[in-house]
């Protein structure tokens, strides 16, 4: 029994020996096993789980730039950022979105309209993205919503930079505006540089020097923990702030100048001759481009768009009118160039007509101006002497001639959408209209009717280029790009507008055109004496009349019969002072009928506030005496009789 | 020294591992001394225990082993009746004044019980020894899976199954249980819970689905990719510092460790823990009867099937089944039990010469 137990004993102690000799292996290897999963994770695998680890923690939040600012040629202020502040709601931190809309409305008024555009907002973005329930709350909203924050969990107020018109409408034409980024822009815009910025610029300088204004985003790197809060900021590239704009823009000048149109639709066009510098581009009416800035509502949006005077139309560079009289200095300054002289003379009888025509050209003055002089002709408006001088040169050369001057052609303005109106010739017809050219058709293009079309923007440098005597400068509403404010200020461009053309005229032809054009102002049977009395410089100056509605031949224009909108045009075009010109102004009154009557006023006002500094609208009892009185009799009365296949759209111009 | 018995090397391993813990859950729990406070108190409740179970002589061990495995049998049977309910498992009995789980005590009842089985019969056992033994290592099973406690279950089956294997189950017999497995498999995969398949299916291909299922497993991964031959460096682990690690002072505090220290702070660890294990075995084969043996063995290497599973799980070899790393992430009972089993380890080898059969 002993015997048996001891070799039992024996046989278990070799049997559980080599079972734990077995384990002893068994160890080894599920530890070389886990060893060689960690050896793999963290030695062989190791670069992939660094960069792992790092793109878990680390995190790129984009900090928008602040964009550019805007100025006038002074230094006013034309276009700003202010801070506004703002109620976000992140999405991902709110349980119940219905319910703190509902407590959030009861300390902040919010509009059904703002809840829904919120609310389609949240479905369309990821919900880690805060997005703006309403913008520009007021600051007693602001220490409400503070007070009561804890209530709100997910709901902030935010500071924000938001773009801002000290002006309201008064540059809109000018500046444009910016406006949130829409679908269709962030499609095609570069989306690095756009992070966190939500404005884009819309239109005018917003819009052409978008590239400018923005500054480059800039980015904070910050770790991040697995709940997605930060922890700690790892680095920072700072943002760099758009380039600030100066424009030559005279803001003063334009509110002026826009005043001085007393509310009707039309135009003001000032230009420095010299330097292209655009200082006043008037547009009016108006609108606030402060209500684009966070979208408008459609019901504001479809009133502006609905308005019967058509607000949003930027009728100082795009609109497009018959120049009427204003282009026979023009037309006359061409001639002295092709065999006609200062001392040629053309009979008026009070109407023209071609060889083998029996149709009559009218003169606005029924009864003729007599023996006309080539000063005299510009003085008074005669458009006799301008369908002989026409017939004379013929449309190719005038096509050529008064092209130099920019007609037809854009300017060249630093502003999108620029038309190039147009200056008809034999090759435009046959082409556009399948017609050949009509020798009538001459004729009144020698009086700027006709096909003949330009924008309040091309009859200012047309001016300017005369005051140049031939110089056509490219305008300019920027006038150069700086960074950074104070000391530190750096000029980054100085944008002048190139010279396009020099127009090749002898020096005395411009002489006598300029003279003429002054006694249009100063003579006693200028067409715009009126509006060139009490002056202390010299004003060289041209009236005009643009039709807009057609007339037959032999009906009489009666203006108490055409409605408001079938008006003539009123237009005058100016400069001064003759012997060293600092300012070109070109005028348009839209329906405005008479171009010395209503035009040349303005002109006038325009120029005494800029080179004299003194307010028309603020002496009113010198303005009296100096405009008023309008005692004489209107500029044209007569329709030309029908029977020309030609002429039958136009009267006679002055 | 004082007639208080212990094993020296066993002794000094089991401390540097406690102080390695505190350091780790130092950094592990976001600097929080009361963390480290209420781990050192359970360190010291288990060190006490441990000391205590050192004095018992293994004999005694043996005659109370069908006492213990009844108790606890008649408690788990209790857990599941009037058991408290916490994460969802049915796991604690509310005594008054602490809560306990009856699993714990069967850690180390089902080893005890098997080997008392096993060693009343002369060794290797007839089959119905075997039969008998595979009762007494599945009765208790099936109520703590019942728990539900995956994790447990596992290891006491580990357990048991190492005792059996130890007193000689033959290799045949082994290689038809394998087989039996596998065509069994299918039909066990039935009777997984959903979030068990889940895991076991993430284990496989954790990136199909990073931000949910595979979340701990990838973070975990990365948290261990990324800690390089000499890691981040203590408290600098971003992984666990920004807490996208889960659970990362208890489960998951493997991936703390491998990321701050790096591969040669795992390589330290490994060698700490093998040895443990070694000397655990070394103890089993160096006494004297074999009843200790057994329960030796089997207590050694259940220590190292924790650290298997549980790195193992970590660093995304194993689906997530929740098994501590022993005796370094955070948590009370399973340290007591550790350690007691640690005690009894101690306790055959300081009597190892006092018994002869």
């Amino acid at each position: 029994m002993e015997n048996l137990e001891l070799k039992d004993y024996l046989r278990e102690t070799n049997l559980i020996h080599a079972r734990l000799i077995a384990l002893v292996v068994l160890l080894v290897a599920m530890a070389l096993l886990l060893l060689g999963r960690v050896w793999y994770l963290q030695i062989y695998q190791n670069q992939r789980f660094e960069v792992l680890s790092k793109d878990n923690r680390v995190r790129l939040i984009p900090i928008p730039p602040v964009r550019g600012q805007i100025y006038d040629r002074n230094g006013k202020v034309l276009a700003e950022n202010i801070p506004v502040f703002t109620l976000e709601i992140l999405p991902s931190e709110v349980r119940d979105m219905d319910a703190l809309l509902d407590d959030v409305a009861r300390i902040v008024q919010v509009s059904p309209g703002e809840i829904s555009k919120f609310k389609s907002l949240v479905r369309s973005r990821p919900n880690f993205e805060a997005q703006i329930l309403k913008v520009s709350l007021t600051e007693e909203e602001v220490a409400r919503f503070v007070v009561n924050q804890h209530r709100f969990f997910g709901a902030y107020v935010q500071a924000r930079l938001q773009r801002h018109y000290p002006y309201g409408g008064e540059m809109v034409h000018v500046l444009g505006y910016v406006g949130r980024i829409n679908r269709r822009e962030s499609e095609s815009i570069d989306k690095a540089a756009y992070k966190g910025t939500e404005y884009i610029g819309k239109l005018g300088i917003e819009s052409k020097y978008e590239d400018y204004l923005l500054g480059e985003v800039g980015f904070e790197q910050v770790e991040t923990n697995a709940h997605g809060r930060r922890v700690r900021t790892l680095d920072r590239s700072p943002p760099v702030s758009g380039e600030d704009i100066h424009l030559n823009i005279d803001a003063e000048l334009q509110v002026k100048a826009r005043e001085y149109l007393e509310g009707r639709r039309g135009s003001v066009i000032a230009i420095e001759p010299a330097s292209g510098d655009v200082l006043a581009f008037v547009s009016n009416p108006i609108y606030d481009p402060n209500k684009f800035v966070n979208g408008i509502d459609h019901r504001s949006y479809n009133a502006l768009r609905d308005d019967i005077d058509r607000p949003l139309l930027n009728r100082a560079l795009n609109g497009r009118y018959a120049p009427g009289s204003t282009v026979k200095g023009l037309v006359a300054l061409a001639g002295l160039g092709n065999g006609w002289t200062k001392n040629t003379s053309v009979v008026c009888p009070g109407y023209y007509q071609l060889k083998g025509s029996s149709h009559r050209y009218r003169c606005w003055r029924r009864g003729g101006h007599g023996p006309t002089s080539m000063l005299e002709s510009i003085m008074q408006s005669c458009d006799v002497f301008y369908y002989q001088l026409a017939n004379h040169l013929g449309i190719d050369k005038m096509h050529e001639f008064l092209g130099r001057f920019g007609i037809g052609k854009r300017t060249g303005i630093d502003l999108e959408g620029e038309p190039s109106g147009l200056m008809p010739s034999r090759d435009w017809k046959k082409r556009v209209r399948g017609n050949p050219w009509y020798p009538g058709e001459t004729l009144i293009t020698g009086i700027g009717q006709g096909y003949m079309l330009v924008t309040p923007l091309q009859l200012g440098v047309m001016t300017a280029t005369l005051a140049n005597r031939g110089e056509r400068i490219e305008p300019r509403l920027v006038d150069r790009l700086t960074h950074g404010s104070g000391e530190g200020q750096q000029q980054i461009a100085n944008l002048q507008g190139r010279m396009l053309e020099q127009v090749v005229a002898r020096g005395e032809d411009y002489d006598t055109i300029i003279e003429a054009m002054r006694a249009v102002v100063e003579h006693p049977r200028g067409t715009a004496r009126r509006s060139g009395l009490n002056a202390d410089y010299t004003i060289a100056g041209k009236t005009g009349t643009a039709q807009v509605v057609a007339i037959a031949q032999g009906a009489k224009y009666d203006a108490s019969k055409l409605t408001e909108f079938q008006k003539d045009h009123a237009l005058f075009v100016s400069f001064a002072p003759v012997e060293d010109p600092q300012i070109a102004v070109a005028v348009i009154v839209e329906n405005g009928e008479s171009g010395s009557g209503v035009a040349a006023p303005v002109a006038r006002k325009v120029m005494d506030f800029y080179l004299r500094g003194i307010d028309a609208n603020a002496a009113p009892e010198v303005a009296n005496d100096a405009f008023n009185g309008d005692d004489a009799e209107p500029d044209y009365v007569e329709i030309a009789p029908a029977n020309s296949s030609v002429a039958t759209t136009l009267r006679p111009q002055t | 020294m004082f007639g208080i018995k212990v094993d020296l090397p066993l002794l000094s391993g089991l401390l540097i591992l406690f102080v390695v813990s505190l350091v780790i859950l130092y950094s592990a729990g976001g600097e929080d001394t009361g963390i480290l406070v209420s781990q050192s108190l359970r360190m010291l409740v288990a060190f006490v225990v441990m000391m205590a179970f050192a004095q018992v002589r293994p004999d005694s061990w043996f005659r109370w082993s069908p006492y213990i495995f009844a108790v606890g049998l008649v408690m788990l049977g209790l857990v599941l009746l009037v058991g408290y309910t916490g994460k969802g498992a049915q796991r604690w009995l509310d005594l008054g004044f602490f809560r306990f789980q009856p699993s714990e005590l069967m850690k180390i009842g089902v080893p005890m019980m098997v080997a008392w089985v096993l060693t009343r019969k002369s060794l290797p056992p007839n089959n119905l020894t075997l039969v008998l033994a595979a009762l007494v290592l599945l009765v208790p099973s099936a109520l703590i899976l019942k728990q539900p406690d995956l994790g447990t279950t596992i290891m006491i089956m580990a357990s048991g199954a190492l005792i059996i294997f130890l007193a000689g189950f033959s290799w045949r017999s082994m290689g038809v249980l394998t087989v039996l497995a596998a065509v069994s498999a299918p039909f066990m995969w039935q009777m997984l819970r959903d979030y068990q398949k889940q895991r076991i299916l993430t284990l496989f291909d954790p990136w199909s689905d990073p931000l949910g299922a595979g979340y701990h497993s990838i973070q975990s991964m990365i948290a261990i990719g990324s800690g390089g031959a000499q890691g981040k460096g203590w408290l600098n682990g971003s992984q666990s510092q920004l807490e996208f690690i889960p659970e990362r002072h208890t489960d998951f505090i493997f991936s703390v460790f491998s990321e701050e220290f790096g591969f040669i702070g795992v390589l330290m660890l490994f060698v700490l823990y093998v040895a443990l294990t070694g000397r655990g075995l070394y103890i089993a084969y160096y006494t004297k009867d074999t009843y200790s043996r057994l329960l030796a063995g089997s207590l050694s290497m259940t220590f190292f099937f924790y650290v298997f599973v549980n790195i193992g799980m970590v660093a995304g070899m194993l689906p997530v089944v929740g098994v501590p790393l022993p005796l370094i992430s955070y948590g009370g009972t399973s340290m007591v039990t550790l350690m007691a089993g640690f005690g009894i380890l101690m306790g055959i080898h300081n009597h190892r010469s006092l018994l002869s059969r």
